[in-house]
């Protein structure tokens, strides 16, 4: 079966996916609603916490980090695979990912726009966290460089903005399809300046590749860089369960794992709302399943490491975290992630299930439930079983406050791509043609019948 | 200001743990616990609430661990089969270690937390912005976070009550990181009083809280790098070492008559508190 028909008519395709931004339907205002409703149960947590102080989060010593880190770096994961999908399988040629890097890309965004929050939120004085940027002052003081919490803020900033970049980049000959196509409005407005006069000549598009296939190089090493030094701040501490050298490879597999499970998530939501079938096809869907189920091994590959590292380290005080882990407060917390995000993969395995809508929904979503348990449990049992005994016993259980956060947390993220999505295009049109008109003349090359030379492919 | 001023102050700034180090000069404060003659009466406790301002948060706060309590006496209970009135405990009076090479030190990413030249773990509460990466990496967990803004909202001391504040230590806001200082200020106020007398602080001169109100006498506190000091002699009888992760005590076969160590010393923080271990089974 074919991952995209190859006789979709251009006007088509555009037509198609112009539709995705037309008025809403009231289905659309009532998931915002509730989206929002999420939102303001978030920010009414932090507003309560930020006048009452971090207490109230149910914090104490030694758990002095909880659910903030650990959706922090859930949501840093989630951004890993918009950049695989649209920087590391575009320089691979792998063109399947056309129809829906776009969105995948947005996801990458937002959701380090989501991680950023928890940085704030967990501050004890969030009001002077520009401290932590190496801003020259009067009184030459600078930053800690040594502490890896600095690189993080560096990297993470350094992504976002590029990622950003990537995004627009890779939109320009999408936007100048909108600013032609749409009726006068606030829209019309917007497209005409964000596409910079892009009339598609030769000269633009040599320009265009250019700077895209840059961007793509320079965004690849940051992917990486940025959720290793993630892992350095756990790594590069001397705590037990943190201190573990396979932490950075360990957590970029992790995030590309989220990240190809709420890409799968998205897909099949996309494709239902805006009948998307004829792009976000079977095919797609199967390839993304597979290479989430290629990853799922890795990360639980990566896990056994883990395990093993400790276990044959001989530290006494780290094989008891671990132990604790699997058997202490947090055990059933630890074996669900072992079951989201080792077991459970195993579905995807099969043929019959990779292209089952309904299964790979439940399964992409129950695998993001696992991979957010998996930051949680790396972040909160060592406090809870570290190295000093007499903090063993001490109250770990987060409060409603740190679990509003989280909640809300997604419904901010939800907000933004909803938005995103209706502003602009969610498939990438000229991608989407490029590929429909390389199928075509793979068709005719087969047929014996060579290509005509000279029709361009845009 | 500029790239230059990070790069040459760099080293200055953060100096290295003391092997060959000659950088204490003139002083190292440094402490020693004999928890043979401690009885677990929590005075140092006490004392340490009074003269650093330290938030009393009561019984709730307390149950959810976040008591503030920079010197706090751990009980460890015997398990000998005797039932709680009959039980015996040892304890241990714990507080900041003052780790020459400290784990909070090179994690907090505004380097609100530092080292003294006089070998003190200092923390700049103005600086704090709370991430609490340091509390995160202390092996001892003896960083005491201000998880509510205690002096204002929660009333911790009545308004009559401020008058029996320490002048000399400020009172902290919500949001940062405190510790124990070996009591700074009275370190801060005998160096300069002997500076201006051009002398050294003499040993005696300057004591903590702690080891003011302790009864049994079993905290010593003094300049470590002055031969002549209590505490120095105490160190050396005990063949303890400022720069080694292992003590002589540990590495004699069949028991020793040494009872000096330092608490997890093989992580290589090099803390500058030295135990001396219990002789007697059990405090009660």
């Amino acid at each position: 079966m074919k991952d995209i028909s190859e006789d979709i008519a251009w006007a088509k395709i555009n037509k198609d996916v112009l539709a995705s931004l037309e008025n809403p339907r009231k289905m659309f205002w009532a998931i915002v609603l509730v989206a929002f409703a999420m939102l303001t149960v978030g920010i009414g947590c932090e507003a309560y916490q930020y006048i009452t102080g971090m207490g109230v989060a149910n914090m104490d010593n030694p758990h002095v980090w909880g659910l903030y880190i650990a959706s922090f770096i859930f949501w840093i994961g989630m951004s890993h695979s918009g950049t695989l999908l649209s920087a590391i399988l575009h320089l691979m040629h792998a063109d399947w990912r056309k129809p829906i890097y776009r969105f995948a890309e947005a996801m990458t965004t937002f959701s380090l726009m989501t991680a950023g929050l928890f940085v704030f939120v967990h501050l004890g004085r969030a009001w002077q966290v520009y401290y932590a940027i190496p801003y020259p002052n009067e009184r030459g003081i600078w930053p800690n460089f040594q502490s890896p919490l600095l690189w993080d803020a560096m990297a993470i900033f350094t992504y976002l903005s590029s990622s950003i970049l990537f995004l627009y980049v890779g939109m320009i000959p999408d936007l100048a399809i909108c600013r032609d196509n749409m009726h006068p409005g606030w829209r019309k407005k917007l497209y005409t300046a964000l596409s910079l006069g892009w009339e598609g000549t030769d000269r633009q598009w040599r320009n265009f590749r250019v700077t895209y296939l840059t961007i793509a190089c320079f965004l690849i090493p940051l992917a990486v860089s940025v959720h290793s030094i993630v892992a350095s701040d756990f790594a590069l501490s001397q705590q037990p369960g943190w201190h573990i050298t396979s932490f950075p490879p360990y957590f970029v597999a992790g995030a590309l794992y989220s990240g190809c499970a709420a890409i799968i998530t998205l897909f099949i939501i996309l494709r239902y709302v805006f009948k998307f079938e004829e792009y976000m096809t079977m095919p797609i869907l199967k390839k993304i399943v597979r290479l989430t189920f290629a990853i799922a091994m890795v990360w639980t590959y990566l896990n056994m490491i883990e395990m093993a590292a400790v276990w044959y380290g001989h530290d006494p005080v780290a094989k008891d975290t671990l132990l604790e882990r699997m058997f202490g407060p947090y055990a059933p917390f630890w074996w669900s992630m072992i079951f989201c995000g080792s077991i459970l993969p195993f579905i995807m395995a099969f043929k019959r299930f990779q292209t089952n809508i309904p299964v790979m929904f439940v399964v992409s979503l129950l695998l993001n439930l696992g991979m957010w348990l998996e930051r949680w449990m790396i972040v909160s049992p060592t406090f809870a079983h570290g190295y000093y005994p007499w903090t063993f016993d001490h109250d770990q259980w987060p409060s409603f406050v740190q679990w509003g956060m989280v909640f809300g947390s997604f419904g901010w993220f939800t907000l933004l791509f909803m938005g995103f999505c209706k502003i602009f295009p969610s498939v990438s049109m000229y991608e989407v043609k490029e590929m429909v008109y390389h199928r075509s003349l793979a068709t005719k090359a087969a047929a014996g019948k060579l290509a005509t030379a000279g029709k361009g492919a845009h | 200001m500029s790239v230059t001023t990070l790069l040459d102050g760099w080293s200055e700034w953060r100096h290295e743990h003391p092997i060959n180090d000659q950088q204490h000069n003139p002083y190292k404060w440094a402490m020693s616990i004999d928890l043979d003659a401690c009885t677990g009466c929590n005075a140092c406790s006490v004392a340490c609430y009074a003269e650093n301002n330290l938030p009393v948060v009561g019984k709730e706060k307390f149950s959810h661990g976040q008591v503030m309590h920079w010197m706090r006496v751990e009980r460890y209970w015997d398990e000998d089969g005797r039932e709680y009135p009959d039980q015996g405990a040892s304890f241990l009076p714990m507080m900041c270690q003052q780790c020459e090479a400290a784990p909070c030190e090179t994690v907090c990413p505004v380097g609100a937390t530092n080292h003294t030249p006089d070998g003190l773990n200092s923390q700049i509460y103005n600086r704090c912005i709370g991430s609490r990466y340091c509390s995160a990496n202390c092996p001892f967990k003896v960083r005491y976070f201000n998880w509510y803004n205690y002096p204002i909202t929660d009333n911790v001391w009545p308004a009559e009550m401020n008058q029996q504040l320490n002048p000399d230590v400020t009172v902290r806001g919500k949001g940062v990181m405190e510790k124990c200082t070996f009591c700074v200020q009275r370190l801060r106020e005998a160096e300069s009083n002997a500076k201006s007398q051009n002398r050294l602080v003499r040993d005696g001169e300057v004591q903590t809280a702690c080891q003011q109100a302790c009864l049994a006498g079993a905290i010593t506190f003094g300049n470590l790098v002055d031969p002549e000091s209590v505490v120095h002699k105490k160190w050396k009888a005990q063949q303890v070492e400022l720069a080694k992760d292992a003590q002589t005590k540990d590495k004699e076969e069949g028991g020793s008559n040494l009872r000096g160590y330092r608490i997890l010393e093989e992580l290589r923080p090099y803390p500058s508190v030295m135990y001396m271990e219990r002789v007697r089974e059990s405090s009660i």
